[in-house]
């Protein structure tokens, strides 16, 4: 027990000797949630316009002032002619052109046209939109000075109201991801080059005649990486809930359990990978590709998983993150007690279970 | 030895680690062909001393010239003339032997005529002529310092530094090594070789021993021995070294 | 001397368990799974309906909401809170609630409301669908107005008319993909010969290091080119799209991006003392890099200090430079600016490289 405990003291001093890594580690959390939380976001706001007018009168300049008074669009500049919006494009410099033709006030026949880069389609689709509304509701107001009577009655005008999150903020969606990644990133990540060090620098032969059993050299390696990572849920947690005002509805304890009952998964997954690799470079990567890469992608954390392909769907079930991030947004944010979780859980320790069975076999059988 | 030029002069050179002095102003000179032997317990300066001989450390304070060339301010020209073989195994694991040699000749810029012919002549030497396709992580560990000691002198240097070249082999292993180190010598090549092994000791012309990072003996095994009054160099190593007070 | 320093390179590169495998594998996966996966294209939204008028007229406008194809009808409830109670329990996103009386006040009244109430958990969602539901209400009232009034605006989508999602993506992801290799191997490989001790040996010869570290480039700078061209090609074959703009331009623009992602990977790899630093230190750049870059979300809907951050990013200048290049076919000149931010951090990396790479302690 004595070795045991000066060879976790051992594996501590080596993660706290390294200061920039471990600075990495406590901080990544935190830059991770600031950006989801607050760079990364779909929400339109200030796209660069450009407004070609061949028209240039009273209607015109009040869609225009209308539209700049939005919160969506800002005017780049105006355009002389169709080469110079085409080379705003091309530039990259404007995302909307309004064309107005000549005359336009006078004509009724006469169009207004929204053009919109649609290299990233959804943006387009979105701003688009809302510039057809506006220039819709100005045209009407036109109108409607104009005629005192209706010839086919109103016009329908939808009133969005967002549900929840009416800033459309992600964190209700990343927090839970962020953490998943996390514990990913130091459990699974770490462990595996960790162990795969020992065997590259041969320190491991060392440890492996020394009276330690290679499960209690394997606890040891696991221990600081398990601290550090619940050091990050615990910064998570509370960055999220002071600074994103994510509410914490269900129980803090069950909401650890789980985090606990994951990171030993990730722990094991780390473990796996070490004994089916000889070199730090072959273990980092295969870590990242095969279990950070689908944690970002499948999780739903960033990118829906309905709209997927079925292929992929099937695929995210066997990726633990998903369950996890699934257990945390139901105790988190619905208040879920432990028997709505029991599915996702009960999977977890299946997972842990399996691998860790798997993987210590398989570093035992090495060994001989 | 009066009338032979010095290749290695050092006056005071001293090396600190914070408060930790690792080398204390040692003061020694080392003549042309000369093999010196650069003795001393473990962590007691040598390695940090022979780096900053190789232009791989900068001194704290102290002068030297290395093959004429001051230390500070010519540690590029120092590296065109010497050799170095450092305590970790430094030949690339990953290539095969014919390519350790080629790489390292032509990094002193051997033309390469003259390349392809010593590739062959130092296989042919080493008797390594069958396992020049080999990989070098796969070669036994006396064959890799052999090779690895081959191809720190490939470009004739006028120094070439040792660091413990024959850890972990047998003596009969050891002994061949030194046979490259005396021919070598007698190219009047100076052979500068830190070491554990006290046999190793009684090989050289010179030692000096290392204690706490000054150095306090220095001169000729036989010399050594008769001012300790004992037989062997193990002896007067052991002397010395029991005042050691550094651990390591 | 630089001829035998590459030999030695690209043979270890060769003999690499894994390497090899790595440069062509990853570019496979990535382009095969990640156009896929990153996708924000929304269809089958469950749209849940109120509608408490049942006249001809609500009907008409709910049939055309379900035909637009970008809805599937999950719920007709009877009132407002009902239907809440489906977006509750995560069964619709998005409700329509028609009041009653629409058909009647639609004659008599300027403008009759109706509500649109979104689950914005998925902020992403939420909006668009309640922009998808906007537009196809903006066409309805079109409809009913006849052709005159109505169509006077006319929204015409440039350079990708079918909206589709993936040609938005896939340059993008070449870009990331180029960015993985030249930034993250690179910064193992010098710390790797550290841990191994072969530097020594580098050190105490005299090559100049700026000599080693052209060494070190050169050989990711021809990988990244393979792997550009691999890529190049799997988008070709597999989502038909080819670029529109010169690959001259994007050759040209890579050659200098991989020039100054390397020269980061050396750095980083210099200034660090073991390959688990030099690879947390990597990790962590490249992970700001990739959510600045505009990648996944656009630069425009960032907060201005993260739109401030993005200027010193490299990658946020290249996944731009491809995406114009592919869709939009923009030219050199029309790209100048996007040249001489590339230019400068490939000097600036690369100085930092030289300056942090040291010979002696």
């Amino acid at each position: 027990m004595k070795q045991f405990i000066s060879f976790i003291q051992k594996e501590f001093y080596h993660i706290f000797r390294d200061g920039r890594t471990l600075f990495i580690l406590l901080a990544m959390p935190i830059v991770l949630l600031i950006l989801f939380g607050y760079a990364i976001t779909t929400e339109i706001k200030m796209a660069p316009v450009t407004i070609l007018d061949y028209s240039r009168d009273a209607v015109t300049r009040s869609i225009a002032d209308r539209l700049m008074a939005s919160e969506y669009f800002e005017l780049y500049r105006y355009s002389e002619n169709q080469d110079d919006v085409q080379a705003l494009f091309r530039q990259g410099k404007a995302k909307l052109a309004i064309v107005f033709p000549p005359h336009f006030a006078d004509d009724r026949d006469s169009r207004v046209q929204i053009l919109a880069d649609a290299t990233d389609p959804n943006e387009a689709t979105q701003l688009a939109s809302y510039a057809a509304a506006i220039i819709q509701a100005e045209l009407w107001e036109e109108q409607r000075i104009e005629m005192t009577t209706l010839a086919d009655g109103g016009r329908v005008t939808p009133v969005t109201h967002l549900l929840y999150n009416p800033q459309m903020k992600g964190a209700y969606n990343f927090v839970p991801g962020v953490m998943g990644l996390i514990l990913i990133l130091i459990c699974a990540l770490m462990t595996s080059v960790g162990i795969v060090r020992e065997k590259e620098m041969g320190t491991m032969e060392v440890l492996l005649v020394s009276p330690l059993k290679p499960l209690s050299i394997i606890v040891a390696k696991a221990i600081p990486y398990l601290l550090v990572s619940m050091v990050n849920v615990a910064t998570i947690l509370m960055l999220s809930y002071f600074l994103l005002e994510v509410p914490i509805v269900g129980s803090l304890t069950l909401l650890i359990g789980i985090s606990i009952l994951y990171a030993l998964v990730a722990l094991s997954l780390g473990l796996f990978i070490s004994t089916v690799t000889q070199t730090q470079q072959a273990a980092m990567l295969i870590s990242a590709l095969v279990l950070m890469l689908p944690v970002i992608l499948l999780s739903g954390m960033v990118f829906p998983v309905e709209n997927m392909p079925r292929l992929l769907q099937w695929f995210s079930h066997i990726v633990p993150a998903k369950w996890y991030i699934i257990a945390v947004k139901d105790v988190m944010i619905k208040g879920v007690p432990l028997s709505g979780v029991l599915k996702e859980v009960g999977i977890l320790l299946f997972m842990a279970f399996f691998i860790l069975v798997l993987s210590v076999k398989r570093f035992k059988t090495r060994l001989e | 030895m009066k009338n032979r030029a010095f290749v290695i002069e050092t006056d005071q050179l001293t090396k600190r680690f914070g408060n930790f002095t690792a080398v204390d102003h040692i003061s020694f000179r080392v003549a042309e062909g000369e093999i010196f032997g650069f003795l001393g317990a473990n962590g007691a300066g040598k390695t940090t001393a022979m780096r900053m001989l190789c232009g791989l450390s900068i001194p704290s304070s102290g002068q030297a010239t290395v093959a004429g060339y001051d230390i500070y301010k010519e540690s590029e020209q120092i590296k065109r003339h010497i050799g170095y073989m450092s305590q970790k195994f430094s030949l690339y694991g990953n290539l095969k032997v014919w390519e350790n040699i080629r790489l390292f000749g032509g990094i002193y810029g051997l033309p390469a005529k003259r390349l392809a012919d010593k590739t062959e002549e130092l296989l042919h030497t080493l008797g390594l002529e069958k396992e020049r396709e080999t990989l070098v992580d796969a070669l036994p560990l006396g064959w890799k310092q052999k090779l690895a000691f081959s191809v720190a002198i490939i470009h004739e240097p006028k120094i070439v530094f040792l660091d413990e070249p024959t850890g972990g082999v047998d003596p009969v292993t050891r002994r061949q090594f030194w046979e490259l180190i005396y021919e070598a010598a007698a190219r009047q090549i100076t052979v500068f070789v830190t070491t554990h092994y006290m046999d190793e000791a009684e090989y050289c012309d010179r030692v000096s021993i290392m204690v706490d990072g000054r150095i306090d003996a220095l001169d000729s095994p036989a010399a050594l021995k008769q001012n300790y009054g004992v037989t062997t160099m193990n002896e007067v190593f052991q002397a010395l070294a029991r005042k050691a007070t550094r651990e390591e | 001397m630089l001829r035998y320093l590459l030999e030695k390179e690209f043979k270890q590169i060769r003999r690499d368990a894994i390497l090899p495998r790595i440069i062509f594998l990853l570019p496979v996966l990535q382009l095969l799974i990640l156009p896929f996966a990153a996708n924000f294209e929304m269809r089958n939204i469950n749209l849940g309906i109120v509608d408490q008028d049942q006249s001809l007229t609500s009907r008409r406008l709910t049939d055309k909401v379900l035909s637009s194809g970008y809805f599937r009808l999950s719920d007709v409830a009877p009132s407002y809170d009902e239907a809440l109670q489906r977006i509750e329990n995560n069964t619709t996103d998005i409700l329509l609630e028609i009041p009653s009386g629409f058909e009647r006040d639609l004659g008599r009244e300027a403008e009759v409301e109706v509500l649109i109430a979104a689950n914005a958990v998925n902020g992403t969602k939420g909006g668009m669908g309640s922009a998808y539901l906007t537009q196809i209400i903006e066409q309805f009232n079109a409809e009913r107005q006849g052709l005159a009034t109505v169509s006077r605006v006319m929204p015409r989508f440039l350079f990708n008319p079918h909206l589709n999602y993936k040609n938005y993506m896939v340059p993008g992801i070449l870009v990331f993909l180029i960015t993985i290799i030249s930034g993250f191997l690179t910064a193992l490989n010098i710390v790797s010969e550290k841990e191994r001790g072969t530097i020594e040996q580098i050190n105490v010869t005299p090559i100049p290091k700026a000599l080693f570290l052209l060494s070190k480039l050169i050989p990711f700078w021809i990988i990244g080119f393979i792997l550009l061209t691999i890529g190049i090609l799997i988008t070709w074959i597999v989502y038909g799209l080819t670029p529109l703009g010169s690959f001259g331009v994007i050759y040209l623009f890579s050659a200098i991006y991989v020039i100054a992602f390397t020269g980061m990977g050396l750095a980083i790899s210099s200034i660090s003392s073991n390959q688990q630093q030099a690879m947390y230190t990597a990790f962590f750049f490249l992970i700001i890099f990739a959510l600045l870059s505009g990648l996944f979300t656009p630069v425009s809907s960032m907060p201005p200090w993260a739109q401030t951050l993005t200027l010193f990013n490299p990658v946020r200048y290249f996944v731009e430079v491809m995406r114009m290049v592919y869709l939009k076919g923009s030219t050199l000149s029309d790209l100048s600016g996007y040249f001489g931010a590339v230019c400068l951090f490939a000097i600036a990396f690369n100085a930092l490289a030289v300056i942090s790479y040291r010979k002696k302690e």
